[in-house]
């Protein structure tokens, strides 16, 4: 079986985050009552004629900026013809042989090994609706008509389902931080088609299939290591590969031909007669470009060597676009990065996850972290009491301060305050008390937890400890 | 006195502004000639109740001294040309029971300037034909001679202004679609520089070249709605967004300079077209303006140019008509491609069948090439040579077509006959000019001939100025 070289090049599509559609002004927003994000545009009533959204247009070559694409400076749109029910206009608009981005590429590390997939374009396009299937009918649903959508094809120099899910990790990483789009797979957002041939080494290029929507890294996965067995199968059985579009049930694990080559269809691809050409000037390009913020890979780098931060930490800082800038704006604020890190990564990142949800909802600034983590360090709240500050905070623009006051948490470091508590607390417990004269140096945490909890928390433990072991060592 | 349906549209206007006549009056008078003219079935659709309503609200805004353009003044809409809860049907059976659901910029624009709109004009189904013969709801017939075709696409608009069934019409010309009727019927039609008039609600048949302009008893009047309808609109992006009055305004022809190219005068084109254009272009000359000899080279490619690229456009235009959504769908479907391939067959007319197998034909892989990409080539050469021809002079003047209205019926099944009707105008809607149609003379059985002056883009008004000097003296 090894003997074979698996060649895949990917089609992702991913849909852009703006606030309204490509050419109307309905809302992009996922869901919604079937039919309730249309107007006459984006259902395709005739007469009407398709507006671009500018910001899609930014979005794209956002994109292209980051995987470091040549941005074309004139662009221009064109029409793919075919009869679909979901398709309202009958023509997806959409851009043939002048796409926004040319060419760029991305480098991620697979199984330990640094790897480079060279793109070959990215353009922009709309969405079709959807078909709701139910009760042997048929209904169909235009609310996600006109979203826009990138289109990203990839040279065919991926070799392994292994390779295919980590470059796609990676650019999902570098569109969620480029804050195009949100990459969730469970709604539909990126979907990728997945251009598969094998052929042994040494031998040109074998037939190719192509497997069509795949809506999940685990459905690539699977239906690239199916599609391999499967063209394997039939090479070893003396067949030959026919070049079709096949599609992966993930029910079952398996994959099946859809059409062949004789049957694909003739889209009649011809420039769209409704919309002007992009055009682009080398300032448009640059400042666009200049809205790109960091990316994952180059803040990865600067946590371990800069901040000196362990690559774990980095990794886990860096997974949520969100995560990163928060803990990047606490630290800009003076807090300390490793202790930043390790709140962040405790208490933010636990409070943060919802069950069932991809990603982290960060619900604190970092302002108001920042003067968390301060207040701590001033010995002006301990630790525990901080996690009730943050839940006090948390989605509200109180500051760190006034929620310690609200919830009268602020810390009593008065040495005469705390010393009249201990002696109460000893007198009120002489059997702990006799145990640590003979010795047991374990009592001594029993007494501080005492007094914690006489005064919720609100004593410093450090002051409460010595004066403990003082008290007791000289009565 | 005049009777109320023979005043030209200013006329009219200044009537209601004088409070001379009521916009319900003038509403009625037309309702009535609508009637009467039934038989030349120019409206599709005509909206009495709405129109009555509209006239009663004019009539109270006059009263309270309110002014607007069109205040009070009746029009007519051709049927591509969508009406918020009116049904428009672009004379498709595919389409007879759709009511959009907003109105296009232009009619916007005729209600912002207090227009009543009395109706809904036939039309050739989606625009093809050059006749108004291919619609679902019976042929157009000519305001001159009821045995003859009123043109088309737009013969139901000129053959209602021509009877006096409107004061104006909306018309829209992809290859001559405004200005052929125009002539057939003896009235005045603009087909502006393309970009000119927003094409948003125009159902397209050809979106590269399809136009809205108006068509009207006299030049002034044209002149008068073309102001009201032109202009950049941000719901289409491809409307022009600069000046719209790049020509000029003059009452004499001194300075002035026409250009003939000898392309416009072929051998086949009868000698009664050929002479009534030569007296105007003799009218012209003799009022002091200088005529100026010139070449269209690629003339001769513009005919086949346009039938690849306007069928197409026409051939993805016109794929959203597939029986799921708005519009017809036709019964006993038993499944996804029995809707599509039976509505289509069953709703779709000869013609639009006709131009959507040409346009699916050019456009398919291994034919693009020979047909639209050269069709393509041809475009940018047919504009290179009437710029070239308009850097030397103020207008282009040509006949409108190479004969007068046929009798109904004779070119039905001979489409190949009936597209060289449009040898003349197709290159204008090519090289995207303005093209203006009038009257210049009748033949031997007192059929109007028209003539075409081409302009400059966005030089309407130089056309315009032209035209109203030839109606002025250029017609004794």
């Amino acid at each position: 079986m090894s003997e074979y070289i698996v060649t895949i090049g990917l089609e992702v599509h991913c849909e852009l985050k703006t606030e309204s559609k490509l050419f109307c002004s309905c809302p992009n927003k996922f869901g919604g009552e079937p039919n309730s994000h249309t107007c006459p545009i984006c259902s395709g009533h005739p007469g009407t004629m398709p507006v671009i959204n500018k910001k899609a247009v930014e979005y794209a070559i956002k994109a292209g900026c980051a995987i470091g694409s040549r941005i074309n400076k004139f662009s221009k749109w064109d029409r793919k013809n075919y009869f679909y029910p979901d398709l309202p206009k009958a023509w997806q608009t959409s851009q043939y042989d002048l796409p926004l981005c040319v060419g760029g590429e991305i480098s991620f590390e697979v199984n330990g090994e640094e790897k480079t997939v060279h793109m070959n374009r990215i353009h922009l396009e709309e969405d079709a609706g959807k078909l709701v299937h139910s009760g042997g009918h048929t209904a169909v649903d235009y609310n996600r008509c006109g979203v826009p959508l990138i289109e990203c094809v990839t040279e065919p120099e991926i070799h392994s389902a292994d390779e295919a899910v980590a470059f796609l990790e990676e650019m999902i990483s570098i569109f969620r931080y480029s804050g195009i789009s949100d990459c969730k797979m469970q709604e539909g957002s990126i979907r990728a088609d997945v251009n598969l041939s094998i052929a042994k080494r040494g031998e040109p290029l074998g037939t190719r299939t192509e497997t069509k929507n795949l809506n999940s890294l685990r459905s690539v996965r699977r239906a690239i290591e199916a599609e391999i067995a499967r063209q394997t199968d039939v090479l070893e059985s003396g067949g030959r590969v026919v070049q079709e579009t096949r599609h992966f049930d993930d029910a079952s694990g398996t994959g099946y031909g859809m059409r062949s080559k004789e049957d694909a269809q003739d889209y009649r691809y011809f420039p769209e007669p409704d919309l002007m050409p992009v055009v682009m000037t080398d300032e448009d390009i640059e400042r666009i470009k200049a809205t790109l913020p960091e990316l994952k890979a180059a803040r990865r780098k600067r946590y371990t060597e800069t901040l000196g931060l362990s690559a774990y930490d980095a990794e886990q800082l860096t997974d949520e676009p969100s995560v990163a800038d928060l803990f990047d704006g606490t630290v800009a604020l003076g807090a300390n990065p490793k202790k930043a890190a390790n709140y962040v990564m405790s208490e933010i990142m636990r409070k943060g996850k919802t069950e069932g949800e991809d990603g982290i909802t960060v619900g604190v600034t970092a302002k108001q972290l920042a003067e968390i983590l301060a207040l701590v360090d001033k010995g002006e709240i301990n630790l525990v009491a901080s996690k009730d500050v943050l839940d006090k905070i948390w989605q509200s623009g109180m500051s760190a301060s006034e929620a310690v006051d609200a919830l009268g948490l602020r810390q009593n470091n008065d040495v005469g305050e705390i010393e009249k508590l201990v002696r109460d607390i000893i007198s009120a417990n002489p059997g702990p008390a006799q145990d640590f004269r003979n010795g047991n140096e374990k009592v001594l945490s029993f007494f501080v937890g005492q007094l914690m909890k006489a005064t919720r928390g609100k004593i410093n433990p450090k002051i409460a400890g010595e004066l403990v072991r003082k008290l007791l060592t000289c009565s | 006195m005049t009777a109320l349906t023979d005043k030209t549209l200013l006329e009219i206007k200044s009537d209601l502004a004088a409070k001379r006549v009521s916009s319900t009056e003038v509403t009625k008078a037309i309702l009535g000639q609508i009637e009467d003219m039934k038989h030349l079935n120019a409206y599709v659709t005509v909206c009495a109740d709405q129109a009555l309503a509209s006239a009663a609200e004019a009539d109270a805004r006059i009263a309270a001294g309110e002014d607007a353009p069109l205040l009070g003044v009746p029009v007519a809409v051709k049927d591509n040309i969508c009406t918020d809860g009116i049904r428009t049907t672009c004379a498709s059976r595919f389409l007879e029971n759709y009511i959009p659901p907003y109105d296009a910029f232009v009619v916007k624009k005729l209600k912002e300037a207090g227009a009543v709109i009395v109706g809904k004009t036939n039309m050739d189904e989606f625009a093809m034909g050059s006749a108004s013969d291919f619609s679902a709801f019976g042929a157009v017939k000519n305001a001159v001679d009821p045995t003859r075709v009123a043109g088309g696409s737009s013969g139901g608009s000129a053959s209602a202004v021509a009877s006096r069934q409107c004061y104006a019409a909306l018309g829209s010309d992809t290859g001559g679609s405004i200005r052929q009727p125009a002539a057939f019927n003896g009235v005045v039609g603009l087909k502006p520089t393309y970009s000119a008039v927003s094409r948003y609600g125009l159902i397209a048949f050809a979106s590269s070249l399809d136009q809205i302009g108006p068509i009207t008893r006299t030049v002034a009047d044209c002149k008068y709605v073309y102001d009201i309808i032109k202009g950049h609109d941000k719901m289409d992006s491809t409307s022009y967004d600069g000046d719209l009055n790049q020509g000029e305004t003059f009452g004499t022809l001194k300075g002035r300079k026409i250009g003939v190219a000898k392309e416009f005068f072929p051998s086949a084109l009868s000698s009664e077209i050929k002479s009534a254009v030569e007296k105007a272009i003799g009218f012209y000359e003799a009022n002091g303006a200088e005529i100026v000899e010139t070449s269209i080279q690629s003339f001769d490619m513009a005919l086949a140019c346009y039938y690849i690229l306007s069928s197409a456009e026409a051939s993805s235009n016109l794929s959203r008509y597939d029986g799921i959504k708005y519009g017809k769908r036709a019964s006993g479907c038993k499944n996804l491609r029995d809707i599509y391939y039976k509505s289509r067959t069953e709703f779709f007319g000869p013609e639009v069948k006709r131009r959507i197998m040409l346009g699916n034909f050019v456009l398919s892989s291994g034919y693009y090439d020979a047909f639209y990409l050269r069709a393509s080539k041809a475009r940018t050469l047919i504009k290179q040579d009437f710029e070239d021809a308009l850097a030397k002079c103020d207008a282009l003047i040509c006949p409108i077509a190479p004969t007068t209205a046929w009798k109904i019926g004779r070119k039905v099944n001979n489409p190949a006959d009936a597209y060289l009707e449009d040898i003349f105008t197709v290159p204008v809607n090519i090289a995207g000019l303005p093209g203006l149609s009038l009257k210049c003379g009748e033949d031997k059985d007192g059929l109007p001939i028209g003539m075409q002056l081409i302009g400059r883009p966005y030089c309407e008004n130089t056309l315009l100025s032209l035209g109203e000097i030839f109606e002025k003296g250029g017609r004794a």
